[in-house]
């Protein structure tokens, strides 16, 4: 049933000029869960989240938000989502309450509810004491808690965040990662686009974009057991070299580097030893060598690989 | 239908302290007004006169003198310098020390009291084209006079006692601007100048800075109407257009004296109009420009041919047909006539009726054509 779902995504595609930015995009979200569209910058995640929230017209497909065709009921969808941009789009020469005043105006919450969501907000934003404050003069951290108060000020079912936590220190971040999780908690569903891949754990459902594709649609842990092979973390002498003898080997499927680990994903446990050799051939000395579980980033980096090695069969057919 | 104006007021309050809190916008808002009026008014409109003549009189007698002092006695030379030779007034105008010279040859008086004709030398500095040409027509002018005055001065001496006069007696009065006071031009083409360039930069300011800041976006995904929106950035801006049009118009007529002769109502009315396409076109360029800085050189892209071409500073009546023909292409161009019309004549809506409609026509095809374009926009 569409009631169920959150977002219904179908063959969602917005061309610019020849660029096509987001290409036959099709998911569906339950509510209740955080969606993170999750990919690198010009993937087409903020063209796509931009679509779901009416800002851009599609070229053509279609989707739904919490059952509202977002093309034919613009009105339906606007009263029922937040949207906060990686600009976190405050007006700076407002002080924290005329913003929060402003956009509850706009949609048109009455006096009495304001009084009381008000607070609950600046309570939750920790904006306390802060109210007269000119905006210009607050930190990142203390801007973005207020952005998003100003998305939420209706107490929407439903939250779009684009790169929600775009020049915020990584304490702020993972504070900030917690207050959706709070929202979550009380049935709100989220969809987040972001390129930080550790964000991305904090996400029920990821969809990974690349070139303007949905490239994969899972939860986290099922993603890390798809991914096919084994990955290995190399410890060892002159990593940079090593990188570069171990990416020509046709019997390797990628090498990364991880500050100075690397990562590698062979085949299957048999390759260990075939890993070994190869780098003791090359006169470069293991410290230590391991089996590790994939983070996101190590199936995110896979994925692409995969897709660049299509892209190149495909150029040569 | 509440609704939409309580979210109108919400856009108007939220304009209002921006337009309060920024003092770049607030010194445009009272400022520049002031600023042009005075400007106007003391350098640009001065009227010019006290042109710094040199005379160098070789005849030194009566007639040579009488000269002199018609010249001196009208307002439009000063003399400051005496020379004793063509070479000398040459110098003087060469160093800037003087812009007009006048040699008196030694037979002057001898010509003039022995019924001759004599020769009197001008030289004018022609840098400054304006200054030239009153500096010219002053000495024409006055010559001409004066000879007519010795003229009739012969006639009467050698005929037969009767009293001579002239055959055509030219008797300038001048209307609606009888001091001939470059200001009462002036202020009218204020009006137009505050209407114009205020209303236009100002609306496009207040949009594409909220395009720059992303606010824009995120008021699209607001209930907002795209009208509702349009109409809350442009009424503030509307109030502060009027307030300077009336603070122009006061100290037009305190500080300068030039008084509004005819219908108040009929000059606020006819200027809502001309403020509808001033806004129209600042809607037009926030369309089309992405930074406050692209704004900003559309408008004066727009502005300066208006400037010129509407004849705000120079008479249109004096261009090459080309260009007067294109100032019918621009609104302002109506409004002044309109303005002045009203301010120096106490012209009336008939009266006016021909400067009004294409304005009219203008004002409102520019506005609602950005308007529906800004809603694609959204």
């Amino acid at each position: 049933m569409s009631s169920e779902k959150s977002v219904q995504v179908s063959e969602l595609t917005r061309k610019f000029g020849n660029f096509v930015a987001v290409d036959h995009v099709s998911f569906d979200i339950p509510k209740g869960e955080i969606f993170g569209l999750l990919g690198p910058n010009g993937a087409g995640k903020t063209t796509t989240i931009r679509m779901l929230c009416g800002i851009l017209k599609p070229t053509s497909g279609e989707a739904r938000i919490l059952g509202y065709d977002v093309a034919k009921k613009p009105e339906e969808v606007k009263k029922r989502i937040g949207y906060m941009s990686q600009k976190f789009s405050l007006y700076n020469d407002l002080t924290v309450a005329e913003n929060l005043d402003f956009y509850a105006n706009l949609y048109g919450i009455s006096q009495e509810t304001m009084k009381t969501r008000k607070v609950e907000l600046i309570e939750m934003a920790g904006l306390r004491g802060h109210e007269k404050q000119i905006t210009k003069d607050l930190s990142g951290a203390w801007r973005q808690r207020l952005a998003l108060a100003c998305a939420i000020i209706h107490d929407p079912p439903m939250l779009f965040l684009d790169e929600p936590t775009a020049g915020v220190d990584p304490v702020s971040r993972h504070d900030f990662w917690e207050l959706i999780y709070t929202l979550a908690g009380k049935g709100v569903s989220v969809i987040a686009t972001t390129h930080y891949m550790d964000e991305a754990e904090f996400c029920n459902i990821i969809g990974m974009m690349y070139r303007s594709r949905l490239i994969a649609l899972n939860d986290p842990d099922s993603l890390k057991e798809k991914m096919k092979g084994v990955l290995y973390e190399i410890d060892c002498a002159e990593p940079a070299l090593a990188e570069q003898i171990l990416k020509i080997r046709d019997n390797i499927q990628d090498v990364a580097a991880h500050g100075i680990l690397l990562h590698v994903l062979v085949k299957d446990e048999n390759d260990k030893t075939m890993l070994e050799n190869v780098l003791q051939e090359n006169g470069i000395n293991i410290t230590r060598i391991e089996r590790v579980l994939p983070s996101l980033e190590d199936v995110f980096v896979s994925l692409v690989n995969q897709e660049n090695r299509m892209h190149v069969r495909a150029g040569i057919d | 239908m509440r609704q939409s104006f309580h979210r109108i007021m919400t856009i108007v309050r939220k304009e209002w302290i921006h337009i309060i809190r920024d003092p770049r916008t607030l010194s445009l808002v009272i400022i520049m007004p002031v600023m042009m009026l005075f400007l106007l008014g003391y350098a640009v409109a001065n009227d010019v006169k006290d042109i710094p003549l040199v005379v160098a009189d070789l005849s030194h007698t009566d007639a040579s003198r009488t000269l002199i002092d018609k010249l001196t006695g009208s307002d439009f030379f000063l003399y400051t310098h005496a020379a004793q030779s063509e070479d000398e007034i040459l110098k003087m105008l060469d160093e800037g020390m003087v812009k007009a010279g006048l040699l008196i040859p030694d037979n002057y008086g001898r010509e003039i009291s022995t019924g001759g004709s004599a020769t009197i030398q001008f030289y004018i500095d022609g840098t400054d084209p304006t200054i030239a040409q009153t500096a010219q027509l002053a000495a024409e002018t006055i010559s001409q006079s004066l000879s007519q005055e010795i003229l009739i001065q012969r006639l009467e001496r050698s005929g037969t006692g009767m009293q001579i006069s002239l055959p055509v007696d030219a008797r300038l009065r001048y209307l609606y601007n009888p001091d001939m006071k470059r200001m009462n031009f002036m202020i009218p083409g204020l009006v137009a100048i505050i209407l114009q360039i205020q209303a236009l930069l100002l609306t496009a300011f207040a949009i594409v800075r909220e395009r720059e800041q992303g606010t824009l976006e995120q008021l699209i995904v607001t209930p907002i109407k795209s009208w509702e929106l349009m109409l809350g950035k442009i009424l503030p801006f509307v109030i502060v257009a009027f307030i300077n049009v009336i603070m122009t118009v006061a100290v037009g007529a305190v500080w300068f004296g030039v008084k509004v002769v005819g219908s108040y109502a009929l000059l606020a009315g006819l200027s809502l109009i001309f403020l509808l396409g001033s806004l129209g076109l600042g809607v037009f360029i926030s369309n089309i420009s992405k930074t406050q800085m692209q704004a900003m050189y559309m408008a004066s892209f727009i502005m300066i041919p208006a400037f010129i071409l509407a004849g705000l500073l120079f008479p249109r009546e004096n261009m090459p047909g080309l260009a007067y023909y294109a100032g019918y292409l621009l609104p302002v161009t109506y409004f002044l006539e309109i303005v002045r019309g009203i301010i120096l004549k106490g012209a009336d809506f008939v009266i006016l009726w021909k400067w009004i409609w294409p304005m009219a026509l203008f004002s409102i095809v520019v506005f609602f054509a950005s308007v529906l374009m800004f809603h694609k926009r959204l």
